[in-house]
C-alpha cells in the first residue's frame, strides 16, 4: 500500500475506534441522519416509481386521441370523421373507441366500461377487473346486474376476472361486447366515444394534431406526449412540494449536526489536544474528523436508502401513499417496480450529505485547531 | 418555475458554494494584506490556523461545483419530457435565454475550480505555504465567476416555463439556422475531423514530450486549451454524425442517452478531465524554482501530464471507435 | 544542541490582560544530558518547555535545533520536526481512554504511516523493555500509576526521538515510583538520549543523574 493510502487506513482505524467509544452519541446522530435520508428517499423512490408505471402504461395508449366538443364539453364523435380524416401522412392506424363510466350506487363506485379491440366479448357476458370482483364479491359465472340508461336492469354474466398484474389499469374495468355497450348506454350505431390515431414517428405527432384541428374544427386532439409531460410535471411538483415541506426538518437536522459537532465534550477536546501533542498535525486531526463525518454519512445514507427502498417497494409506501397517490374507493393493489437512477441518488446526496458536511466543517476545524500546549497545562 | 428535487438541489448547492466562497474571500483579502510567514505574532498564528479552515472550505466548494456541472447536464437530459418540442438537453436549455450561459459559466467554473484545487494541493506540499498569496488571489478572481454562475442558473430555473415551446436539437444544430451552434454544425465534417485529430496529435505529443523531457509545459497547456474547443466542435460536426448514423443530427447531448450506449460520458468525462490536467501542468510548472516545492512540482506535473495523456488518448480512441464502428459510410462524399 | 536566543512569548498582545509568560530567555540545552527546569507555577516553565519541544512558536527570539532556526516555521513543518526529534510525557500521563496499551503506544506513529507489522513489533519491543509485555491488550484505565507512567514513556519513544521531554513527571507518583522513574531516565541517558524535565519535586531535581538545573521565575532565568 502506498504511503498516503496507508495513512488514511491508520486514520480510519482510529476513527472507527473513536466512533465506537462514543457509540451512544454517534448512534443517535446516525438515527436522525438516517431518518432524514429515509424520508427524502422514500418520497423520491415512490414518485419516480409511480411516474414510471404511468409512463409504461401510457406506452399502450394511442399517440393521438381525438375528441369531439359540443359547447366546450366532450360529446360523441361520428365514425365518418374517420373518412373525413382520410389518409394523413405519418398516421399508421386510426379507429373509433367505445368506452364510458358507470356509477354503481350499490357500492358507490365508478366503473369504466369498454369495448376491447383485441378480443371478442360474447353478448350478455362481461369481463371484470379485480377491484370490482373484490367489492361486489363476484367470480366467474356470477351475474352482475346494472341499471341501463333506459331504466331497465341489465344482467351481465361474469365470464372472467381480469388478471391481477393488470390491476393498475383494470381494477375498475368492465369489458363488454359492442352490441351490449351500445344498448346499455343508448349510443346509436356509427357514433363513438372518441377516435384514436397511431403515429409512428414522435416528431410528426404535432403536425398531425395541427392538421386534424384544421380538418375537423369541432374536435380537440389529446397527445400522449402531453399526458406524459403533465404526469412528469405533476410528479416532480409533488416531490418538490414534499421536499419544501421537509425543509423544516432538513434545517433542524443541519442545526443538530452543527450543534453536535461543536459540542465537543471536554473529553473529546482533551483527546484532540493529546493527539496534537504527541505528534499529530492539525491536518491529520482534520482528516480524522472528516473521516468520522464521512463514515457516519455513508452509514446513514446506506441505511436510510435501504430502509426507504424496503418501505416503498416491500411495504408499498404505507406512510406516503395517501399524499402522493390520490383518493378513490376502488383502489388498485399493485406492486411498484423498483426504479433507481443516478440522478435520484445524486440529488438525495446533495440534500443530505452535502448540508451535513457543510454544517460540520467549521466546528470540526475549531476542534482540530485547539492549541496542543493547552494539554501541557493539564 | 418547475419545482423538482433536482432543481432545488442545484440551486441549493450553488447558493451554499457562493456563500462559502464569499466567506473565503473575506479571509483571502486578510491573508493578502497581513500574511508574513516569518512572524510569530498572534495575528499570523490566527491566519495560519484559519487557512486550514478556509482552504478546506474552498476545496469543498469547488469539488461541489464540479459535481454540480454533471448533475446539471444529467438533469437537463432527464427533464426533456417536460417541455414541448424538447427531446434532449438541448431543448431544455433553449427554453429561455439563460440556459446556455448557465452551462458555459458552469464549464468555466469547472476549469477554474479544478485549477484551484490542484494549485492548493501543490501548495500544501510546501512547508512554508509558498503559493498562498497566489492561491487566494486566484480565489478572488474566481469568486465573481461563481457568483455569476449561481445567479444565471437561478434566473434560468426561475424562467423554466413548461408552456414555452422550445426548439430541439434538430433545428438548433442544423446548418441553415443562425448562431454559433449552427456555425459549428455547418463546418464540413472533414475539416472538423481534421481539426480534431490535428489538435489531438499536438496535445498527445506535448504530453509525451513533457513526460520524457520535463519541459514544454506551456506547449502542453496551450495545446490542451486549443484541443478542448476543437474537440467539442469535432464532436458536434463530425463524431456525432457517426454515432447517430445520420448526416444531419449534430446534437451534443443526445450522445448521453442510453440509446447510444452512453457514449457521451465516455467522450466528455475523459475530455474534461484531460483538459483540466493539461492546463494544470501549465499552471504548476512555473513554480518549480521555489525551493520548498521543487520536488513536488516535478512529481505532480508528471502525474498530471500522464493523466492528461491517458485522458486524451481515451477520448480520441473512443471517438475513432465510434466513427469506425458506425454504419454510416459517407465514403468519398466527405473526403 | 538546542539553543534559545532571547525567546519571548506574549499572550493577548496589546490587550489589557497582556501576559509575558516567557521574557527574553537565552539558554543552551546540551545533548545527552538531563536538564531540569525548576520553578513555581506561573514561572513560565511549561510555556518554555512547549516552545523547546516545538509545540508552540515564540512571539520573538530564535530557537535553533542543531543550528537550524525553527521559530519561523509554520505548524506543519514544526510538527514534522517534533515527531522526529521529540517525545513527550505529561503530568497526567494523558493516555487515550478506551484504547489498549498497545494502541496508545502506536498512536504517535500513525501520521507517518509506517508498515503496520513493523510498527507493532517496535511497540512490543518497547513494552517488553519497560516490563509491560503482558499488559499490551489491557485498557489504560485499568493500569496502576507506575504502569501508566511507563506506558506514556513507551509512547514517547515509539518514533525513536533524540530528546525526551517530561512535564512534571512525578506529580502523580509516590516516592518509590519517583525514584524508579529517575532510574529510567538515567537508563535513557545512558542509551544516548537527551532529557528535559520540569518539576518542583526534590526527588527529581536533586537526583544524582541530573546534570543541570535551570531555575525560572516570572518568565526569566534566575541562574544560567
Amino acid at each position: 500500500m502506498s504511503h498516503p493510502l496507508r495513512r488514511q487506513r491508520y486514520l480510519i482505524d482510529f476513527t472507527l475506534a473513536s466512533l465506537w467509544r462514543r457509540r451512544g452519541k454517534n448512534l443517535g446522530l446516525l438515527g436522525v441522519y438516517g431518518l432524514i435520508v429515509f424520508l427524502l428517499a422514500s418520497v423520491m423512490l415512490f414518485s419516480q416509481a409511480l411516474r414510471r408505471e404511468a409512463g409504461l402504461l401510457l406506452e399502450g395508449a394511442p399517440a393521438v386521441t381525438l375528441q369531439r366538443l359540443l359547447a366546450g364539453r366532450h360529446d360523441l364523435i361520428p365514425g365518418d370523421y374517420l373518412t373525413r380524416i382520410g389518409r394523413l401522412r405519418g398516421v399508421s392506424d386510426q379507429y373509433g373507441r367505445l368506452w364510458g363510466y358507470f356509477f354503481d350506487p350499490a357500492v358507490r363506485a365508478n366503473y369504466t366500461l369498454m369495448v376491447p379491440r383485441d378480443r371478442e366479448v360474447a353478448q350478455g357476458e362481461v369481463l371484470i377487473g379485480a377491484g370490482i370482483a373484490r367489492t361486489r364479491g363476484l367470480g366467474p359465472g356470477d351475474v352482475l346486474s346494472l341499471r341501463s340508461a333506459g331504466g331497465t336492469a341489465f344482467a351481465f354474466r361474469v365470464a372472467e376476472v381480469l388478471a391481477a398484474e393488470a390491476e393498475l389499469v383494470s381494477a375498475d374495468l368492465m369489458l363488454v361486447g359492442e352490441g351490449d355497450f351500445r344498448t346499455f348506454f343508448g349510443i346509436p350505431a356509427g357514433m363513438y366515444t372518441d377516435l384514436a390515431l397511431e403515429v409512428r414517428n414522435p416528431r410528426e405527432v404535432r403536425t398531425v394534431a395541427e392538421k386534424l384541428v384544421t380538418l375537423l374544427p369541432d374536435t380537440r386532439p389529446i397527445l400522449r406526449e402531453e399526458i406524459l409531460r403533465t404526469y412528469d410535471a405533476l410528479f416532480q411538483w409533488r416531490q418538490g412540494i414534499v421536499f419544501v415541506l421537509l425543509a423544516g426538518s432538513l434545517l433542524a437536522f443541519v442545526i443538530f449536526a452543527w450543534d453536535r459537532a461543536s459540542g465537543l465534550s471536554a473529553e473529546e477536546r482533551r483527546e484532540i489536544g493529546i493527539l496534537k501533542a504527541i505528534g499529530w498535525e492539525t491536518g491529520d486531526v482534520l482528516r480524522m474528523k472528516f473521516w468520522e463525518g464521512a463514515l457516519v454519512s455513508l452509514a446513514a445514507f446506506l441505511l436510510g436508502y435501504l430502509a426507504a427502498y424496503a418501505h416503498v417497494f416491500l411495504a408499498d409506501a404505507a406512510l406516503f401513499a395517501p399524499v402522493l397517490k390520490g383518493w378513490a374507493v376502488l383502489y388498485p393493489q399493485f406492486r411498484l417496480v423498483p426504479y433507481v437512477d443516478g440522478l435520484q441518488v445524486a440529488t438525495l446526496f446533495f440534500f443530505t450529505v452535502f448540508p451535513y458536511t457543510v454544517a460540520t466543517l467549521i466546528p470540526i476545524w475549531r476542534a482540530a485547531t485547539t492549541d496542543p500546549d493547552a494539554v501541557m497545562r493539564g | 418555475m418547475l419545482l423538482s428535487p433536482a432543481i432545488l438541489a442545484l440551486i441549493g448547492v450553488s447558493a451554499v458554494v457562493s456563500g462559502l466562497l464569499l466567506l473565503a474571500a473575506g479571509f483571502a483579502a486578510h491573508v493578502l494584506r497581513h500574511w508574513d510567514i516569518a512572524s510569530g505574532s498572534e495575528r499570523q498564528l490566527r491566519l495560519e490556523r484559519g487557512t486550514y479552515l478556509i482552504s478546506t472550505l474552498v476545496a469543498f466548494a469547488f469539488a461541489a461545483e464540479l459535481v454540480s456541472l454533471l448533475l446539471f447536464v444529467y438533469n437537463a437530459e432527464a427533464m426533456a419530457t417536460q417541455f414541448v418540442g424538447a427531446m434532449c438537453a438541448t431543448g431544455v436549455l433553449n427554453v429561455n435565454a439563460w440556459g446556455w450561459p448557465t452551462l458555459l459559466l458552469k464549464i468555466a467554473a469547472f476549469f477554474g475550480g479544478a485549477l484551484w484545487l490542484l494549485l492548493n494541493r501543490l501548495d500544501n506540499q510546501g512547508f512554508d505555504y509558498p503559493l498562498i498569496r497566489l492561491k487566494y488571489g486566484l480565489l478572488l478572481v474566481l469568486l465573481p465567476l461563481v457568483l455569476a454562475e449561481a445567479l444565471v442558473q437561478l434566473r434560468y430555473f426561475l424562467g423554466l416555463d413548461p408552456d414555452v415551446i422550445t426548439s430541439c436539437c434538430g433545428s438548433l444544430f442544423s446548418p441553415d439556422a443562425r448562431g454559433v451552434a449552427a456555425e459549428l454544425a455547418g463546418t464540413e465534417p472533414h475539416w472538423a475531423l481534421l481539426g480534431l485529430y490535428g489538435s489531438g496529435a499536438a496535445v498527445l505529443v506535448g504530453a509525451a514530450l513533457y513526460l520524457r523531457r520535463g519541459c514544454g509545459a506551456p506547449w502542453l497547456a496551450g495545446a490542451a486549451a486549443v484541443a478542448f474547443p476543437v474537440a467539442l466542435a469535432g464532436i458536434v460536426s463530425g463524431v456525432a454524425l457517426y454515432v447517430y448514423e445520420h448526416p444531419h443530427h449534430h446534437c451534443p447531448f443526445c450522445l448521453l442517452k442510453a440509446g447510444h450506449g452512453l457514449i457521451g460520458y465516455w467522450l466528455y468525462i475523459p475530455l474534461f478531465a484531460a483538459t483540466a490536467y493539461g492546463l494544470a501542468v501549465g499552471a504548476l510548472a512555473p513554480w518549480r524554482s521555489i525551493p520548498s516545492l521543487g520536488a513536488a512540482v516535478a512529481a505532480d506535473t508528471r502525474r498530471y501530464a500522464a493523466l492528461a495523456l491517458a485522458g486524451f488518448a481515451l477520448f480520441y480512441g473512443v471517438a475513432t471507435w465510434a466513427i469506425l464502428a458506425s454504419n454510416l459510410t459517407m465514403g468519398w462524399t466527405w473526403w | 544542541m538546542i539553543e534559545l536566543c532571547e525567546v519571548t512569548k506574549v499572550f493577548h498582545e496589546g490587550l489589557p490582560n497582556e501576559l509575558r509568560a516567557v521574557d527574553g530567555v537565552s539558554l543552551t540545552i546540551a545533548p545527552n544530558r538531563i536538564t531540569v527546569l525548576r520553578g513555581p507555577s506561573g514561572s513560565g516553565k511549561t510555556t518554555l518547555l512547549s516552545m523547546i519541544g516545538c509545540l508552540a512558536r515564540p512571539t520573538s527570539g530564535r530557537i535553533l535545533l542543531h543550528g537550524r532556526n525553527l521559530s519561523g516555521l509554520p505548524e506543519r513543518f514544526l510538527t514534522a520536526v517534533r515527531r522526529e526529534t521529540f517525545g513527550f510525557t505529561f503530568q497526567r500521563f494523558n493516555l487515550i481512554q478506551g484504547l489498549s496499551v498497545l494502541a496508545n503506544v502506536m498512536l504517535p506513529a500513525y501520521p507517518l504511516a509506517p508498515d503496520h507489522g513493523e510498527l507493532v513489533a517496535r511497540a512490543r519491543a518497547l513494552l517488553a523493555q519497560f516490563g509491560l509485555k503482558d499488559k499490551e491488550a489491557a485498557r489504560v484505565e485499568w493500569l496502576s500509576g507506575g504502569e501508566a507512567q511507563r506506558t506514556a514513556i513507551c509512547r514517547a519513544l515509539i518514533n525513536d526521538p533524540e530528546v525526551l521531554i517530561a512535564d512534571e513527571p512525578t506529580a502523580n507518583l509516590d516516592s518509590r515510583l519517583s525514584r524508579e522513574f529517575m532510574g529510567i531516565m538515567d537508563g535513557l541517558k545512558a542509551a544516548g538520549r537527551t532529557l528535559i524535565l520540569t518539576s518542583h519535586d526534590p526527588e527529581v531535581f536533586e537526583a544524582d543523574c541530573v546534570d543541570r538545573v535551570v531555575t525560572l521565575h516570572d518568565g526569566a532565568v534566575l541562574d544560567p
